[in-house]
């Protein structure tokens, strides 16, 4: 079987597209109004969660969570650690899950594959010239193939933010169907970069566009930039989500990223994703926050939702 | 797999819910009812003449909140000397800076007691608590704070019409925003420097009492502000006394046609703001996922129970079909329940009385052989609950697409281009709102010119503001509420 229909087969209900349907692709995406996305946005967030449904935001939380580092000064002994911590969370807690993934640059995919053989925590790589991805295509494209061939079962990439804002959607859909057949049957997640998009319009023309080249996920940010994932972009996102779904049957995941480091606003995530896209999204198959120092606030609530107290930070292990 | 996340595959297979959120119920601890209350005369709660009580119930519930005072004639007399005693000693000469500091006063305490009051309207109205929280409570807070700063500034926004107060204005208020209407003619009334006897609606009298409580607090000099509580009967006395100088009624068009019948040739002075049947206009081009909110706030916010509610929706054909998925898609996620539930969409229906007049116009839209939908939803044993609804299938000539509801009933129709939608629009005897979405720019400003509506939202819906004026066309009333427009119902102005 051909590698494009296996991923036609991984895919069912999606169509193909061709770079020229791009522009009408883009035509046909409905308008966002900016006052009230940010008005429902609110008002989500507002919701009260507490208890047993806490408890269970934040086990998800966990479970859903890529648990990442992107440093130019990440080392082995960092990514040892962080596998660790990825695996076992909390080392006195054997009710605590592990995370979905960790999210790592290409040199050190060997690294955390080693540590994570067997947990089934996945490694997940950035690629395609992170974050700017600007590099020639040439080398992205053989970046993507080249991590998925090191073993990493997910790869995240960038949209070009050139080639969209530039209105040269024929293109940077061309890249998008490049890179999702580098990426094989890797798990393929799209950064849009919300932050640099300019409006909300735009977040939602090109959550399509990544949709329909293939992108098993769509991401918010690189958390490379100010502006990281907010609830209204994660909204916008998920709205178009939505569509996508309703139009045929394909469900694409939503995954969050920069910013997110207190458990109120995992929860709020969560919330905006059940009311949105509905309990089937609510599983690490289909939903990811990537983040750094989340993990930590997320076991200490959980301590306290258990016990009454909280903990020090010095109970909760850094690596 | 862990036991909880086996819990939820097991849910999610059953077909259940996999997430349920936890009971999140604010606190009643804060409010302090008290058995019985008096009215609020010359600054004092005092018994009443009449020697008669009512009780005011929780809709949510059925249980009995208090008694209440009901206001004889004997009484709504008392009231009114009192009114007309601190008009001419204590008010209507008062500076205007002064006046506003007793306004800013009150504005101050309502913020501090917020909460209090937000969950006294909610026990009871029946309305969610998260709507009295953030919208209700603002809003009354900002409206007080907002004519405050036009006391001393009346000359400049009347220049050489050596604006005067009116005298004693006699106000009636609805059950459906209560707190918030009672600040709405409060407060321009005091401003200008009239007095007032208000009277709350018959079910839900105790934020008004609690704001009695506020006024007396603030020192407001006595007999400056009267509550009188009752029914239509010490509505009517109100109207019909011949010391009140002005009348502002908010409510029904009926009870509005009779008022203003009453007080034809009395020389007393009139604004009413009464019912609609609003279009919520979506043009092909709509924000579509931003408009079934704008949608569903318009009709489901407070039950329904909003003069201005977008109860008729016109789709433009071509996104006849998708909007309408999207509508029920969103309408299953509405979560209807206990109004003090911190994440309670839609509240109760405020009194038997309206829940039956909201099934008997349904059971009506039925029979004509309009299409209903419901979502499915668990409503609770006690209390008087209504479905969020929609029926399709509508045309104008159906009772359901003429006749105020004023519960969460929403009928859908359709229209083809700009023009069937104004003629749509415009065709009912009301004239309160109106709702326009669309991308385009030059088509809100083209229909907001042509709609026949004291308020047009463009690309939102219910939404409030002090510095705006609010009031009807036709039979949705006269007269405007908010803004400088909100001081002139109560001014004499040279002309």
């Amino acid at each position: 079987m051909s590698q494009a229909a296996e991923i036609e087969r991984s895919r069912p209900g999606l169509a193909r597209y061709v770079p020229k349907d791009a522009p009408r692709l883009i035509a046909r995406v409905p308008a966002v109004d900016a006052v009230g996305l940010e008005e429902r946005a609110t008002a989500l967030a507002k919701r009260s969660i507490k208890r047993e449904s806490k408890l269970w935001a934040l086990d998800l939380a966990i479970r859903s969570m890529d648990l990442t580092t992107l440093e130019g000064t990440d080392s082995v002994g960092k990514i040892v650690a962080m596998c660790a911590k990825a695996v076992r969370p909390n080392p006195l807690d054997a009710s605590i899950p592990s995370v979905a993934a960790v999210c790592l640059y290409p040199q050190l995919v060997p690294v955390a594959l080693g540590q994570l053989k067997g947990t089934g925590v996945h490694v997940a790589s950035v690629a395609g010239a992170f974050p700017a991805g600007l590099g020639p295509l040439g080398a992205r494209l053989a970046e993507i193939r080249e991590v998925v061939d090191l073993g990493a079962d997910e790869v995240d990439i960038v949209l070009n933010r050139s080639l969209f804002l530039g209105g040269r959607y024929a293109e940077c859909f061309e890249e998008l169907i490049a890179a999702r057949d580098a990426a094989g049957n890797a798990h393929l997640k799209v950064i849009l970069e919300a932050g640099e998009l300019g409006s909300y319009d735009r977040i939602r023309q090109a959550s399509v566009l990544a949709m329909a080249a293939g992108a098993d996920f769509i991401k918010t940010s690189t958390g490379k930039i100010g502006v990281n994932a907010t609830l209204p972009n994660a909204l916008c996102m998920m709205e178009a989500a939505r569509d996508l779904f309703h139009e045929t049957g394909h469900r694409v995941g939503i995954k969050l990223a920069g910013g997110i480091r207190q458990s109120k606003q995992a929860i709020q995530y969560l919330v905006l994703l059940y009311e949105t896209l509905g309990p089937e999204w609510m599983t690490p198959e289909l939903f990811r926050i990537g983040a750094s120092t989340l993990l930590n606030d997320v076991l200490m609530q959980i301590d306290k939702e258990r016990t009454g107290r909280y903990q020090g930070p010095d109970y909760f292990t850094i690596d | 797999m862990s036991e909880i996340e086996r819990t939820a595959t097991s849910a999610l297979e059953q077909g259940q819910p996999v997430w349920e959120y936890a009971d999140a119920p604010e606190s009643t601890d804060i409010v302090k009812l008290e058995d019985r209350y008096g009215l609020f005369v010359g600054g004092e709660f005092v018994e009443p003449k009449s020697g008669t009580y009512f009780r005011t119930i929780d809709p949510a519930t059925e249980e009995p909140l208090a008694e209440i005072a009901e206001a004889g004639p004997e009484d709504v007399d008392l009231a009114v000397k009192a009114a007309r005693s601190a008009y001419e000693t204590a008010w209507h000469d008062l500076p205007g800076s002064e006046r506003a500091k007793y306004l800013y006063r009150i504005a101050r305490q309502i913020q501090e007691r917020a909460r209090e009051f937000a969950v006294l309207e909610t026990m009871n109205g029946g309305k969610p608590i998260k709507e009295s929280r953030d919208v209700d409570l603002p809003l009354a807070a900002a409206h007080f704070f907002y004519y405050a700063g036009w006391a001393d500034k009346l000359e400049y926004a009347f220049p050489n019409r050596s604006p005067r107060p009116v005298g004693v204005a006699g106000q009636i208020i609805p059950w459906n925003f209560p707190m918030l209407m009672a600040a709405w003619k409060i407060a321009p009334a005091l401003a200008t420097g009239n007095t007032v006897v208000l009277k709350p609606a018959e079910t839900t009298p105790l934020t008004a009492l609690l704001l009695a409580q506020v006024i007396q607090e603030a020192e407001l000099p006595p007999g400056v502000v009267n509550i009188v509580t009752g029914a239509g009967a010490t509505g009517s006395h109100l109207v019909e006394h011949d010391d009140v100088d002005k009348i502002a009624f908010t409510g029904s068009t009926e009870v509005g046609k009779i008022i203003r019948r009453s007080t034809a040739g009395s020389g007393k002075r009139l604004t009413l703001e009464l019912g609609g049947k609003a279009a919520n206009i979506v043009f092909e081009d709509a924000p579509l996922d931003q408009a079934v909110e704008g949608v569903v706030n318009g009709i489901f916010f407070n039950q329904g129970h909003v003069c201005c509610a977008g109860s008729r929706l016109l789709v433009q054909e071509p996104v006849f079909e998708p909007l309408l998925d999207k509508l029920k898609e969103r309408l299953q996620t509405l979560r209807v329940g206990n109004p003090l539930d911190k994440n309670t969409d839609i509240g109760a229906i405020n009194s038997r009385a309206q829940l039956t007049k909201i099934e008997e116009l349904v059971a009506v839209g039925v029979e004509e052989g309009a299409e209903i939908y419901q979502p499915e939803c668990v409503l609770p044993e006690r209390g008087f609950w209504f479905r969020p609804t929609l029926f399709t299938n509508v045309s104008q000539s159906h009772r359901i697409a003429r006749e105020e509801i004023f519960g969460p009933v929403l009928s859908i129709l359709t229209f083809r281009t700009p023009d069937e939608a104004v003629e749509k629009a415009n065709n009912t005897p009301y004239g309160l709102s109106a709702g326009i979405w669309t991308e385009k720019g030059s088509r809100i400003l083209w229909m907001a010119e042509r709609l026949k509506a004291g308020v047009v939202w463009a690309n939102t819906f219910n939404r409030f503001d002090p510095t705006s004026p609010f009031g009807g066309y036709k039979e949705s009333g006269f007269g405007r509420e908010g803004g400088l427009q909100g001081l002139e119902p109560y001014l004499e102005l040279a002309r």
